[in-house]
């Protein structure tokens, strides 16, 4: 039993090993290991592709798993105080915002966003002239599609934490006369805040690692999954390693602390 | 019950982002779906069955999926099951939560530079070099429906470990005392409490990974090198090369009502099995 278990722990974890291991490989060849250099970290880290693509997921994830937390967690406090029809269908609507593959979601948000735009550009064109301001695919619609999936999994991850709470605690805040605001200021609020956090580490770097909605509607901006993926059709290089290398071990940190954060304090 | 002004208010930007980013786009689709194609691509609009006519154009997408995806789902169930049955109940509970943290926690990072990890290792450099300095042959691996395989255990093992993890670790130990007791040998106990009380995890999990290989892209295009196709890459095909609209909004809109069935069938078995309770949990 003990073996079985860590020949999958050996599965799961021996090919983001090989990633890493070749990324410290001397040669330029990804087949033979020659060497120890972290040349290929440097080179990555001066390839100005590399660095823009970079600085385009940052802004995206960071801006998107912001607004999500905001939105997601608000949602989730108000959603206590829906019952009924209007409860089932918004359960409904997070439910398929989690549910739908991601490359549905890509595709429907590109083209009804590209419909959108070139109902409302020419519209924007007559009112301001020439130099109106355009509307146009780009770190926008990233934000809004990825912020849309990753605000339902804020709703979902903070719910269960508000559902595990103590209510007894309410309503001692509120016989002891807190107006409704303090209570959730005082008490809802430390309550869920480890949920919240988590919450955000998972929207961030769902965000971040994301190839497959923001491959469409992405527009002209290039994040650092769609570098990767183009990089990788040209072929398998060293570089690609360090990135990978790179990625892997921030988004594995992220997660294990969202992870503690969730299970340590849901005891 | 009517709600109350604070609680429209904080609902209202998450509503109206649903309503912007999920259901219009998903509207749309549907829209699209019953159009024709434009000279240049794109949509004109139109009232026609046609596109869903066609869906047998890429039925070989449609079969590759419908062949590997379950594949891929009961290759996925028959390793998660012994490791989630040795995470709630043999392994020692010190190390229980990071073992089952270092579980979940790859399917939440980056499948694209997972799977581009398995180009070096089935490529030809990797195994089939090893295994032919072995003497053994040097077998072609990668851009095979074997390395899709690979890939997709690989990438959706942790979502069904969780939650056949999860409905183990509360299955009642009591059970398996008392069958004991009452004088059942080891396997029987296994096959009449322990595999039945552990059907809602499997058909959670199963259904998760099931309704994503149906959406899959990245794995059949990496490892498969375009020779395994599924219905993800034809989408892509057909929105972002042949730019046909219309009939790639068609294909979106039976992916997801295969998913929706799919769905709705598990919910129903679901209730069968647990008398109402419904726990799909993600994380």
């Amino acid at each position: 039993m003990r073996i079985y278990a860590l020949a999958v722990y050996l599965f799961l974890y021996i090919p983001i090993g090989i990633i890493a291991l070749f990324s410290f490989n001397a040669g330029r060849h990804a087949a033979q290991l020659t060497g120890f250099s972290v040349q290929w970290y440097a080179k990555a880290l001066e390839n100005p592709f590399v660095i823009g693509a970079l600085k385009t997921s940052f802004t995206v994830a960071l801006v998107s798993a912001v607004l999500a937390t905001l939105c997601g967690t608000m949602a989730a406090v108000a959603l206590q105080g829906v019952r009924g029809r209007a409860r089932t269908i918004y359960d409904a609507a997070l439910y398929m915002a989690v549910m739908v593959p991601g490359i549905v979601i890509g595709i429907a948000t590109l083209i009804a966003l590209v419909t959108v735009f070139d109902a409302l550009n020419p519209m924007l064109a007559r009112l301001f002239g020439p130099g109106a301001p355009q509307l146009a695919l780009g770190k926008g619609s990233l934000i809004a599609a990825h912020g849309m999936f990753t605000m339902a999994l804020v709703v979902v991850i903070v719910r269960a934490r508000l559902q595990g709470m103590d209510r007894a605690l309410l309503e001692a805040s509120a016989d002891l006369g807190a107006p409704p605001m303090r209570t959730f200021l005082q008490v809802t609020l430390p309550q869920i805040a480890p949920a919240v956090l988590a919450g955000f580490l998972l929207a961030f770097t769902f965000s971040f690692d994301d190839f497959i909605i923001a491959f469409f509607v992405a527009g002209s901006e290039t994040t650092l999954p769609i570098y990767v993926f183009s990089s990788i059709r040209r072929g398998v290089t060293p570089e690609i390693n360090a990135i990978g290398t790179m990625v892997l071990m921030a988004s594995l940190l992220i997660l294990i602390a969202a992870q503690l954060i969730l299970r340590r304090r849901a005891r | 019950m009517r709600p109350s002004l604070r609680t429209t208010l904080f609902l209202a930007p998450a509503t109206a982002w649903l309503l912007c980013m999920l259901v219009l786009p998903l509207m749309v689709v549907i829209v699209f779906s019953f159009g024709e194609r434009g000279a240049a691509g794109g949509y004109v609009p139109a009232l026609t069955f046609e596109n869903y006519g066609n869906l047998g154009a890429r039925w070989a997408a449609f079969k590759n999926t419908l062949v590997l995806a379950p594949l891929g789902t009961v290759t996925c169930l028959v390793i998660a099951w012994p490791l989630a049955y040795f995470l709630a109940i043999k392994a020692d509970p010190r190390w229980r939560t990071l073992l089952l943290i270092l579980v979940i926690v790859p399917f939440w990072t980056s499948i694209l530079i997972r799977s581009y990890a398995w180009i070096q290792i089935l490529g030809g450099n990797g195994l089939p070099r090893i295994i032919g300095e072995l003497g053994l042959g040097r077998p072609r691996l990668i851009n095979t429906p074997f390395a899709v395989m690979v890939g997709i255990v690989y990438g959706y093992l942790p979502l069904m470990v969780f939650p056949i993890y999860v409905a183990l670790e509360k299955l009642d130990r009591r059970l398996l005392e008392a069958s004991s007791d009452l004088g059942s040998p080891p396997w029987r106990t296994f096959l009449q409490v322990t595999l039945p009380l552990s059907l809602a995890g499997v058909a959670t999990g199963s259904m998760l990974v099931f309704i994503l290989l149906m959406g899959e892209f990245l794995i059949p295009q990496i490892l498969g090198g375009g020779k395994v196709f599924f219905v993800g890459n034809a989408l892509v095909d057909l929105f972002l090369q042949s730019r046909n609209w219309p009939f790639g909004a068609a294909v979106a809109a039976t992916l997801v009502i295969v998913m929706l069935v799919t769905v709705t069938l598990y919910l129903k078995a679901m209730k069968r099995l647990s008398g109402g309770r419904d726990d799909v949990a993600l994380m």
